[in-house]
């Protein structure tokens, strides 16, 4: 199977980049980072179709030998629309996610640092959930005002009103 | 009875689309749904009978012959996975339905809810009777994106915290998994699952190596084995009581299934066994610490749920028929009893207003009937005789110790030990929640309580909420269907059985998918 260098070493650069974004914080990042990740692997499935030739159309003509191999570019072509539709996904929870909180950061478990600061554990905080919420934003609202420390919030609290699910 | 195969998929899928149109009229959307997942179990059944009894069924879709063409195939390993999925599938939308109705539908919001739910069953029932390595990704990849939506379901800050480690996780593998896919089709040029195993021989063992480590990854992340199952407990408690049992009950249970069709067809060698059964003593004793460490019911039980994904991944390393046929059972068993537990949690936060450890008291008194639809799933789960925890483990043990080398001795230890482990957490859950005066939970001093980990984001639930017939009468036919397990231990440990001697060495796959002989290579693919 012959291998074409230029591609390889576009994929080996795509994937290192990939990676990279995918272990910031950022949540933009990591959705960059897959994008990137995702047409390396794209790209290593063209690899893997070895080398390129002509339309694989049966005309009586073309022998195979020259044909270039088509099921490849058929799982490419799959692989591009999940990829599509997952960062359409990954677009609007990062724009939730900028809503509810004005950042995109990926957070840690709390309770996984409360144990890291030799804790037992989180107090749980209590909600009064005042007069029965079924609105969405609603609920949304009164989750987001539990989940902010007292002391930091303030001026930044964004307020999610109107928020049409 | 070959027709019947692509219906399983077909029938969701056009499911979901009708539930999607009448998004404005609930009722009958949740008629469809209920409607759509009964016609696909009574299928399942039919199939699992058909394929039981005779032959398995294989479909060349759109006509295409085997190498070139998908196939799908049911044997009875993928009959007996999709009867069980549906039933669950079914038990636990009708707990949701109640939960829906009960609640005016705040948690599962009716128009994206159930269309959502029916794509979910497509892409688990497409994994289960896919054909080729492809078909597979896609299988999984419908059913990953489905749970992406339903795990973050209501867009709260919490759920989209949780979510976003889920779905990058999940991202992680499934790449993972399609890098593995094209580097399989550069060794061997095929993606048909049969093809591949027969061609696999004539590669060189170092790259064999590498491409079975690869897919182990990537179904490892999906099975959530250790040490890739860092991501399960943190994502699975936040969502919805409903969605948490599916997702515990089935998802991880296709990773298993695909490393079982891993180690059976593509790479029956037994190179990595030894490994195998390390990384499921690892999987049992971690998970099972960290189930002791938690006060509250969803963080425990989505650690158990880790640690016994190590006693299904103990049999398949096994690398016998026996080990494997338990290994079916244990997955059946487990299916079942750890969606039951998850939905009578969810009853539990009901009656409760929580579902902490710390604050639960009283629930015997409160409601008897809860407390017996945790108990004996609880029980099960342990492995309490004659329960069919305590029958799946022990047919594991059995083929661990026919194998008999002192590894396998030691995952036996492991395994009583983690079952004792399993039983002390979930007890403790029953001594303070059911068994605990209402009166006693404030200023309560016990050496239970002390060092256990609290839920993050812990929100308390408003009380007194009403718990609808529908919701408990859902969470008693899962009770009644893990019992049946035991009842009917025989019949289904059989099917189990003959599943796992189908599954020793490649060969009767590969006969199933070409009865008349392997094309030659330079025939098929390039």
């Amino acid at each position: 199977m012959s291998v074409s260098l230029v591609l390889l070493i576009v994929m080996a650069v795509l994937y290192a980049c990939g990676i990279y974004l995918m272990l910031e914080r950022s949540m933009t990042r990591v959705l960059l980072g897959f994008l990137l990740v995702g047409n390396a692997t794209n790209l290593l499935i063209i690899i893997m179709a070895g080398k390129p030739g002509l339309a694989p159309i049966y005309d009586g003509e073309t022998t195979v030998d020259e044909m270039t191999d088509p099921l490849p570019q058929a799982l490419i072509l799959t692989a591009i629309v999940i990829t599509f539709a997952v960062s359409a996904f990954l677009l609007a929870l990062i724009y939730r996610s900028w809503r509810l909180e004005r950042e995109d950061n990926v957070e840690d478990d709390v309770d996984d640092v409360a144990m890291r600061h030799g804790e037992n554990g989180v107090v749980a905080e209590e909600i009064d959930e005042g007069p029965v919420a079924t609105d969405f934003s609603e609920r949304a609202e009164a989750a987001l005002e539990a989940e902010l420390d007292p002391a930091s919030e303030t001026s930044t609290t964004p307020h999610p009103k109107g928020a049409t699910e | 009875m070959n027709a019947l195969v692509p219906l399983v998929v077909m029938i969701p899928l056009i499911g979901a689309a009708l539930a999607l149109i009448l998004g404005k009229r609930p009722a009958l959307q949740r008629i469809v749904t209920v409607i759509v997942l009964a016609v696909v179990l009574v299928v399942g059944v039919l199939m699992l009978i058909a394929v039981d009894t005779g032959e398995p069924l294989v479909v060349e879709v759109g006509g295409w012959a085997a190498p070139y063409g998908i196939v799908l195939i049911v044997d009875r390993l993928a009959a007996l996975m999709v009867v069980v999925s549906a039933a669950v599938l079914l038990a636990v939308l009708v707990f949701s339905i109640g939960q829906g109705l009960a609640d005016g539908h705040d948690e599962t919001p009716v128009s994206i809810y159930y269309p959502t739910y029916l794509i979910l069953a497509t892409g688990v029932f497409n994994a289960f009777i896919a054909g080729d390595l492809f078909n597979l990704y896609v299988g999984f990849e419908i059913l990953l994106v489905s749970s992406y939506v339903l795990i973050t379901l209501g867009g709260t800050q919490a759920r989209i915290r949780a979510g976003v480690t889920y779905i990058v996780v999940s991202l992680v593998s499934s790449m993972f998994f399609l890098a593995s896919i094209a580097m399989i089709y550069g060794a061997v040029g095929t993606v048909n699952i049969a093809q591949i195993s027969q061609r696999m021989s004539e590669i060189p063992a170092d790259v064999q190596i590498v491409l079975h480590v690869m897919l182990l990854v990537g179904f490892g992340i999906k099975a959530a084995v250790f040490p890739l199952s860092f991501w399960l407990p943190d994502s699975y408690p936040t969502a919805p009581a409903p969605v948490t049992a599916v997702f515990a009950g089935l998802l991880t249970k296709v990773g298993v299934y695909s490393v079982i069709r891993t180690e059976t067809v593509i790479f029956p060698g037994p190179e990595l066994n030894t490994f195998l059964m390390i990384v499921a003593l690892l999987t049992m004793v971690v998970g099972v610490l960290g189930a002791v460490a938690q006060a509250d019911i969803k963080r425990l039980l989505s650690f158990t749920l880790v640690s016994h994904i190590g006693f299904m991944i103990l049999g398949v390393s096994l690398g016998s028929a026996i080990g494997t046929a338990a290994a079916i059972y244990y997955i059946v068993h487990h299916i079942v009893v750890q969606t039951t537990l998850f939905l009578a949690t969810g009853l539990i936060e009901r009656q409760g207003g929580s579902t902490s450890i710390n604050k639960l008291g009283g629930l015997l008194a409160a409601s008897p009937v809860i407390a017996i639809l945790f108990f004996l799933p609880a029980l099960n789960l342990g492995g309490i005789p004659p329960f069919s925890g305590f029958i799946g483990k022990l047919a594991l043990f059995e083929a661990s110790a026919e194998q008999g080398s002192p590894l396998a001795y030691v995952l036996i230890g492991a395994g009583a030990l983690v079952s004792l482990l399993t039983l002390y957490a979930l007890v403790r859950v029953w001594n303070l929640a059911f068994w605990r005066g209402a009166d006693e939970v404030d200023g309560y001093e016990s050496e239970l309580l002390t060092n256990l980990s609290e839920a993050p984001h812990g929100v308390s639930v408003k009380k007194s909420r009403t718990t609808p017939r529908l919701m408990v009468g859902a969470t008693a036919a899962m009770v009644a269907l893990g019992v049946a397990l035991t009842v009917f231990a025989g019949p289904l440990y059989g099917i189990a059985a003959r599943a796992g001697e189908n599954l020793e060495g490649p060969s009767f796959y590969v006969d199933i998918v070409f009865p008349d002989g392997v094309p030659a290579i330079g025939e098929g693919g390039k």
